[in-house]
């Protein structure tokens, strides 16, 4: 919403600067975006006078100027062919930013003549489009002034944003309003003066809504002016428009232009001699359609309100005419009409159609239903003084709604809410100046004025007292402790993600945050296919690009996504992980929080050969980090070879705790997923289910159990086993483990061997077991006991033999 | 005696002379060992007179500690220059670079996150979350915004396809727009008083320089029997000091809409430019930062609380704009793009974890 300081003092009469103005708006809640000064922007321009103006030596179009400045008589080369002694000029002095040619002047030599800063034309003024010549200031204009005042560009612009709940706001008066009322002056807006009509109206109007829609358009008034001569608009009519950025197109047309912004009133005028029969405001038909003001054919169905004669539609209520029954420059007969159209049937409309036009928007956010008829009567006025023309007598159709509304308001309610101490008076004070009525009862009664549909209880009282007495009143006081020391804050399910986030960085990942959604073919890799992801309901209907058409099953497609995205710049050796939601359905609890990461392993060489290429045991080591740290049993977990189908089916592994609890995935990244993802591989990568870890026993302490540190020495036994190559070492190491639970306290796996000297198909596994004697040195025959339960435990569980 | 001077001369001779441990053993044998010349006139002491044998014994026993000594010296000697020799052949170019640990790094986003919870936790908020993929009840109906309204238009939403709703019609589900459901979600499982901030992701169907699809959030909800909007001022001051750092901070709260809030705020922090850094807190100019108010009536009955009995405040603020403004981080688009080199520049340590003892980010 824009408006000219000029037009603001139509309606409030003020003495208060435009920063005043300003910095008030902005306190009420009008939140000023942009203000177009231009006394302030041409501040530098001053008006000059041409005392000489002889030919150039060196060019036939230019001419060296003596010109009288508030910088004294300077000499001035100028192109201009109305450059001539005589003339009041802009003068820009050197140093000057000329924003039309957006220069700043220095001294010059033009064709070897010294020229001190230029006179300006229109366009390098950005006061218009004319560049034929400079600008030529009145003759009664003093020299060394500012140009602005001079050449009637000193009426600021403002524009706010007008936000829902203020319709009132798309019009000037109710800025005017707020602003008298925060003490900023008298609000002076009249009343429309009702204009007498001469005859009846010949042009029938009705309403026609079927039972139930009544309320789409509850109020239609119109009357015609005979006898107009429709033309340009007068000089202040289209200044004021285009100040304001609207195209002035006809008096008639302007008319209702200037009241939708300056009472937030929009009308509609009709070449009266272009329709046939009663025009009515009715809902569409299927099947129907009109061409619209804006040169494009609409088609409008039940759910619309259109205008329409026996021709059928001229236009869409509220929204947009037509073009077949607009005014032009030959329109003799007028019909004006005024109407309130349903908001929320408005905004239905207008979204379905696409059209965001100045009527649509005052409409759906809501008009003053008391002015339909005075809106009426003061365009009347306007136009017959500026067309002439015979009016006739309003015709109505239907009746205003209802906006009366009564609040039962104590005037404790602002404290409450606020904190702030008002006294009574001065909420009454400011709830009058507003326009609401105050019936000091107990509770206070409060009549909302007609247009604030906003205005629905006592905290919206609440509201309007804070804002006009200002929110700089508010104290800053502090929420009282609710204990000497606070207790933790974090969920257990949040302290794991902390946890998980930071042990995967200590191990030198790169903590990414990526879009919740990523490219349905790539969603579909990871997870049971496109099906899958409809079925769940996580395809978006409106994805702000094809390829985020999905919320993502994993974020694995969006790590390794980026993963190629930085290999693409020369970084292919990389970890990237992320801590965040990924999405098994639409419901809650479709959502869970994963740690996943991926690796591109292309390790530097160093001369330190410290660097080893990541494989699948390397993310297994960042599944394993981010779930002990966010607190899982990770010693209890075993580890199975089934991953699901994007990982590489004899690379990669499951976490699990028991058969159906699964902790993580990890391995190398399918090939063929790879592949389809146009991503050059090997990428390694995890997924660890942090929500799926059971929670921790609640303990009554955060005692330690006791160290159980022996003061004999522990005794090493090496074991080398020759199994299947099917076995795991996992089977094998349980035996290990199993074979002797007093005396073994750990048991390491030192080597894998397959090839000479084990038969095809087998492998060797050699373990180091550490035996720990607890209360007396073991004798030999103490320690091959234990090597012999161990040889016969992994036989029994494995099949393997103790190698020779 | 003179024999004994014979020895002792031959034996320091040989000593000094000895060029090697092995040669010095030698000596040793030859003058200490079982056999060696001073254990051989030990042996005769037995036959002599007992006071001959007292006099020889204890010059014998001097000059055989005078010998001791002399070879252990020796020794120490030979060791250290042969460990002198080792090590003079033990260099290593120590300016060798160092093989590189890769260094993790923590994203802002996560960061300015944590730094947020450690201020509120000390200020007695919870911290709640709700799902990402909500309904039109959670995420607009149960705010107030009328259906239809414009201001639901004002938020871009992200939908779903439609699907039934298990009641003959049909229901879309969208993603969150603002974290203000999990205020529902959180007023309607919980009587008050109620504390919280709901950080996450949120959404809207908006890309440009300045807005990503995907965003973070952090709500504030208050609610008891007293809080107003003076608390509401105080706990957002107290904030931005403890967020930003600075031992003030210039506020000014502005009159606004939300739906859900009545009244309703915006609150721009003072701020001035010093050559390419923000500095927040003083200076002329005005940044928004936040939206708040306080809580709705029709916000607080939908949730089956009684506006006449209960009242209190919520805020919605921008983490990743909070991080943007704390630590000079210029565009939006960069948080979400996984870059690598932009990760390393921006993240944080593992190590540093914010905590308001220690103050919260690293000088």
């Amino acid at each position: 919403m824009k408006f000219t300081l000029s037009w603001l003092k139509e309606h409030l009469d003020t003495n208060a600067s435009l920063d005043q103005i300003v910095e008030t708006m902005v306190a009420v809640g009008l939140e000023v975006e942009h203000v177009d000064d231009p006394a302030e922007r041409l501040k530098e321009f001053t008006i000059g006078e041409v005392l000489e103006a002889e030919k150039h030596p060196e060019a036939d179009k230019l001419r060296v100027c003596k010109v009288a400045t508030k910088d004294g008589v300077l000499q001035i080369v100028c192109g201009a062919p109305n450059a001539r002694a005589g003339i009041k000029v802009a003068y820009a002095p050197v140093g000057a930013y000329v924003p039309g040619i957006d220069v700043t002047l220095t001294k010059a030599k033009i064709r070897g003549v010294e020229s001190l800063g230029m006179m300006c034309s229109a366009r390098e003024l950005q006061l218009g489009d004319d560049h034929d010549g400079i600008v030529e200031a009145p003759a009664a204009s003093t020299i060394g002034d500012p140009v602005a005042g001079w050449l009637g560009a000193n009426d600021p612009v403002v524009e706010f944003e007008v936000t829902p709940n203020r319709p009132d706001t798309n019009g000037v008066a109710g800025v005017a309003r707020d602003l008298a009322a925060a003490g900023l002056g008298k609000l002076i807006t009249k009343s429309p003066e009702p204009v007498k009509g001469g005859f009846p109206c010949p042009q029938k109007i009705g309403l026609d809504f079927p039972a139930g829609a009544e309320n789409a358009c509850p109020m239609f008034a119109g009357r015609l002016i005979r006898g107009v001569k429709n033309g340009p608009s007068p000089k202040w009519l289209a200044d004021r428009l285009r100040a304001i950025g609207l195209r002035p197109i006809s008096t008639l047309v302007d008319v209702t232009n200037l009241l939708t912004y300056d009472r937030a009133r929009p009308l509609h005028v009709y070449d009266a001699d272009k329709l046939k029969g009663e025009i009515r405001a009715r809902l569409g038909k299927n099947g129907e359609s009109f061409l619209a003001l804006d040169n494009k054919t609409y088609e409008v169905d039940e759910t619309m309100t259109v205008i329409a004669d026996d021709n059928g539609v001229l236009g869409l209520g509220g929204i947009i005419g037509g073009e077949a029954s607009g005014c032009t420059e030959e329109t003799k007969n007028v019909f004006i009409e005024a109407a309130y159209f349903d908001p929320l049937r408005t905004a239905r409309t207008g979204r379905k159609c696409g059209i965001h036009s100045d009527a649509r928007h005052r409409f759906e956010r809501g008009v003053d239903p008391d002015f339909v008829a005075p809106g009426l009567e003061l365009a009347t006025r306007i136009i017959i003084d500026a067309c002439g023309g015979a009016p006739s007598e309003i015709l109505i159709a239907g009746q205003k709604p209802s906006a009366a509304k009564v609040i039962a308001f104590p005037p404790s309610e602002v404290k409450r809410l606020t904190g702030v101490d008002v006294a009574p008076e001065k909420s009454e004070s400011v709830l009058t100046a507003l326009g609401f009525r105050v019936s000091r009862a107990d509770p206070w009664l409060v009549d909302v004025p007609s247009w604030r549909p906003d205005i629905e209880g006592k905290a919206d009282l609440v509201e309007e007292v804070a804002r006009i007495v200002g929110f700089a009143a508010l104290p800053a006081v502090t929420l009282p402790a609710r204990m000497a020391v606070e207790t933790p804050k974090l969920t257990a399910l949040q302290v794991r993600r902390g946890a998980a986030r930071r042990a995967l960085a200590a191990r030198g990942l790169l903590e990414a945050v990526t879009w919740s959604f990523t490219d349905a073919r790539a969603a579909e890799l990871f997870c049971d296919g496109p099906n899958w992801l409809a079925a769940q309901g996580l395809i978006l209907a409106n994805p702000i690009s094809s390829d985020l058409g999905s919320m993502r099953p994993s974020m694995l497609p969006n790590l390794i996504a980026a993963l190629q995205r930085n290999a693409d710049r020369g970084r292919d050796d990389l970890a990237l992980f992320e801590v965040a939601p990924v999405y098994a359905s639409d419901r809650p609890e479709g959502q869970q929080t994963v740690a996943g990461g991926a690796r591109l392993s292309h390790p530097r060489r160093h001369w330190a050969k410290a660097e080893r290429a990541a494989d699948a045991f390397t993310v297994k080591a960042d599944a394993i980090a981010a779930l002990d740290a966010a607190g899982a049993k990770i010693d209890q977990a075993q580890t199975t070879a089934d991953a699901p189908n994007w990982y590489h089916p004899g690379r990669s592994g499951v976490l699990r705790l028991g058969p159906k609890l699964v902790l993580a995935h990890f391995g190398e990244i399918h090939p063929r997923v790879l592949k389809a993802m146009a991503v050059e591989g090997p990428v390694y990568a995890f997924e660890a289910f942090l929500d799926a870890i059971p929670p921790a026993k609640a303990k009554p302490t955060k005692t330690k159990s006791a160290l159980d540190a022996s003061g004999l020495l522990p005794v090493k036994r090496d074991f080398a086993f020759v199994v299947d190559e099917k076995v795991s070492a996992d089977a094998l190491l349980k035996a290990v483990r199993g074979a002797e639970k007093k005396l073994i306290a750990d048991v390491s796996l030192f080597d894998v061997y397959q090839g000479k000297g084990v038969a095809d198909g087998r492998k060797s596994l050699a373990v180091e077991v550490t035996l720990q004697p607890r209360d007396r040195t073991l004798t030999d025959e103490e320690i091959d006991a234990v090597g012999k339960a161990v040889v016969a435990a992994v036989e029994k569980a494995t099949g393997g033999t103790l190698r020779s | 005696m003179s024999d004994m001077n014979e020895i002792e001369r031959e034996t320091l001779a040989r000593t000094a002379a000895a060029e090697t441990v092995a040669a010095l053993e030698e000596v040793r044998v030859f003058a200490l060992g079982k056999k060696g010349v001073i254990s051989e006139r030990m042996k005769t002491l037995g036959a002599m007179a007992p006071d001959e044998r007292k006099a020889a014994g204890a010059a014998l026993n001097v000059l055989k500690d005078k010998i001791a000594a002399a070879i252990d010296a020796k020794k120490q000697k030979l060791e250290d220059a042969a460990l002198d020799q080792r090590l003079a052949t033990e260099k290593v170019d120590v300016t060798l670079p160092i093989a590189p640990l890769p260094k993790g790094r923590i994203h802002p986003v996560t960061q300015a996150m944590e730094e947020i919870v450690a201020i509120f936790s000390a200020m007695g908020f919870d911290v709640a979350e709700g799902p990402d993929i909500e309904d039109d009840f959670h995420n607009f109906t149960a705010l107030n915004f009328p259906a239809d309204h414009p201001a639901r238009e004002m938020h871009d939403t992200f939908f779903f396809h439609p699907k039934a709703d298990g009641q003959g019609g049909t229901t879309r589900m969208l993603l969150r727009t603002h974290t203000s459901p999990v205020q529902i979600r959180t007023m309607m499982t919980r009587k008050p008083p109620i504390r919280i901030i709901i950080p996450g992701r949120t959404f809207r169907c908006d890309s440009d320089q300045t807005h990503t699809p995907m965003f973070h959030q952090v709500e504030g909800l208050v609610i008891d029997r007293s809080t107003h909007m003076g608390h509401l001022k105080g706990t957002l001051e107290a904030f931005c000091k403890a967020y930003f750092e600075v031992d003030s901070v210039k506020t000014r709260f502005r009159p606004h809409f939300f739906p859900f809030t009545e009244p309703s705020a915006e609150m721009d922090i003072g701020y001035e430019r010093v050559g390419n850094e923000i500095r927040i807190g003083q200076g002329a100019k005005w940044m928004e930062i936040l939206g708040s108010g306080m809580v709705h009536p029709n916000v607080l009955k939908n949730c089956g609380l009684d506006p006449d009995e209960y009242q209190g405040f919520a805020f919605g603020m921008g983490i990743d704009r909070l991080a943007m403004l704390k630590y000079g981080i210029p565009d939006l688009r960069d948080f979400f793009a996984a870059d690598a080199r932009w990760l390393e520049h921006y993240g944080f340590d593992p190590l540093d974890q914010p905590n308001l003892a220690t103050g919260l980010s690293r000088s």
